[in-house]
């Protein structure tokens, strides 16, 4: 169910890695897990994030979580889109309900994360 | 992700880890010491998300999710698994005058086929639980109970009955199933189940009547501002009603809708809204109690509280900034705390956050301007009266 071009971190959030732009939202686990989003707060475009710092967070009717950044980098974009449409994020939770865009300060982070395969262990302990 | 700020009720905290030290205890049985109710396995096989509520597993949600389910019962009808809740029989020639001597409604003034919601409180005032008791026949009375607390209640009630005799108390939990219809098409699909003898009884009364012709105690009662009834079968026929009222088009419902829906109807949920520290003035629940009847242990308490304005008062607020109010976080006036939040959530009936919460009585006058500290950010709300929505 994930898909196994994307790189995972623990605290579920992947990343889709174009060249040295990096695509990052939350995994379907996460999702699943929260519920309906129904906020989603993220940071300005042009600001920095470190690799697993926090950078946002997401709110479900029925709980709040923080938001961190499986990858560190300068944010390029961020999805504007999900401040009137938070149920992207469950919707279409590999595509539309992307969260980030960043420029990947170094490509060597990509070795601290995860597999789908590897990844689907994690969730399953 | 890491799960913000743990809350105190069981149902805001489904996705709270395990090891959490501020979890309510139930939140730390492990699943074969949960109660199961005759509808866990149909559950399990809908693929609801089961969580720990007062000692039982029971759906927090179905795959749809909670804004579907909520948006199912306030369009349509929605069915709830409510066979948790403690529900026990009192009969015996003492049984409606020992009821009026422990319950805040006045029992003996009811006719058998009709009920009240009340509240039980202890001998200083402090609400121990809110319930409704049904009068069923001329000494037989069904008292229905938050399921966390119905243990704590018949600690309290059972060695008063056997002191005032002549009353039998009989736990039908297990023997019975209980589920709830709720909705604007409620009435009419229960009808057309029932071959046009459900829409006889009306709000707050209760009978007997075969749905899909399985035979119900039928009560016109709920807990989401719609209109529908308690369906209590025996418990082996609850999971054949539950299929007859899905085939009959009734969305499956969890505990996470069922908070929403009740929250935004304004009914309080104890053990957030209400505990046996709060007394019944200060929570806007005055007119579920009757001074006015002999013999009642909570009588002299509440008499010398109703005698003069609480300090304290609950409110209802809206959000006027975007974050969520939940259970637990402080109320502020400037920069001080004046209270806390007692519930809170997203309302998608109302697209508003909204939530509750004790306030000094100046400051719960409808639009008045509190800040709800929200993760250390303060965010502004406004005053507003409950309930936050009123079926039209």
């Amino acid at each position: 169910m994930n898909p196994e071009e994307l790189r995972y971190s623990k605290e579920h959030e992947w990343v889709r890695v174009d060249g040295d732009t990096a695509t990052v939202g939350i995994t379907r686990f996460a999702a699943d897990q929260l519920g309906d989003v129904v906020y989603v707060d993220l940071p300005d475009a042009g600001g920095d994030v470190e690799q697993f710092g926090k950078f946002g967070e997401i709110e479900s009717v029925k709980t709040v979580s923080d938001l961190f950044s499986p990858v560190g980098g300068s944010i390029v974009e961020v999805n504007e889109t999900l401040k009137d449409n938070p149920e992207k994020v469950n919707e279409d939770t590999y595509g539309d309900g992307w969260l980030l865009k960043i420029a990947i300060s170094d490509q060597a982070q990509l070795d601290n994360l995860m597999s789908a395969e590897a990844y689907e262990s994690h969730t399953a302990e | 992700m890491v799960i913000w700020k743990p809350c105190i009720a069981a149902i805001n905290c489904y996705d709270e880890l395990p090891s959490n030290p501020d979890l309510p205890a139930d939140q730390l049985l492990t699943d074969s010491e949960l109660k199961k109710t005759p509808l866990f396995e149909t559950h399990l096989a809908a693929d609801a998300r089961m969580v720990p509520f007062g000692g039982w597993s029971m759906p927090v949600q179905y795959p749809s999710g909670i804004i579907a389910e909520t948006r199912s019962v306030r369009e349509r009808i929605g069915i709830f698994d409510v066979s948790h809740m403690g529900r026990f029989e009192f009969t015996g020639t003492g049984a409606v005058a020992f009821l009026d001597t422990v319950l805040s409604a006045h029992v003996a003034a009811l006719k058998p086929g009709r009920s009240k919601y009340h509240i039980i409180c202890n001998e200083q005032g402090g609400i121990i639980d809110d319930a409704i008791v049904y009068r069923l026949e001329e000494d037989r009375c069904l008292l229905v109970v938050n399921a966390a607390n119905a243990e704590a209640d018949m600690d309290w009630i059972r060695p008063k009955a056997a002191e005032f005799g002549d009353v039998v108390i009989t736990d039908t939990t297990i023997s019975t199933g209980m589920i709830a219809v709720q909705g604007p098409e409620a009435v009419q699909i229960i009808d057309d189940l029932s071959d046009g003898t459900a829409s006889s009884i009306r709000r707050f009364r209760v009978g007997l009547v075969e749905v899909g012709g399985i035979e119900c105690l039928a009560a016109r009662t709920g807990y989401t501002g719609e209109d529908g009834f308690e369906l209590m079968p025996s418990a082996s026929d609850v999971a054949g009603l539950w299929n007859t009222l899905a085939d009959a088009g009734a969305a499956p419902c969890g505990l996470g809708a069922r908070d929403v829906l009740r929250l935004e109807a304004g009914l309080m949920l104890h053990g957030n809204d209400m505990t046996v520290d709060n007394n019944p003035y200060e929570a806007g629940l005055a007119w579920t109690i009757n001074l006015d009847k002999p013999d009642y242990i909570a009588g002299d308490a509440l008499g010398r509280i109703a005698a003069e304005p609480t300090e304290r008062v609950i409110a209802g607020f809206k959000m006027t900034g975007r974050a969520i109010p939940r259970h637990g976080m402080p109320i502020l006036e400037e920069d001080q705390q004046i209270g806390t939040v007692t519930s809170g959530t997203h309302s998608p009936t109302l697209d508003a956050d909204i939530g509750m919460g004790y306030v000094p009585r100046r400051l719960a006058d409808e639009g008045t301007e509190i800040l709800i500290s929200v993760r250390g950010r303060n965010v502004p709300a406004i005053v507003v009266d409950i309930p936050f929505y009123r079926r039209t």
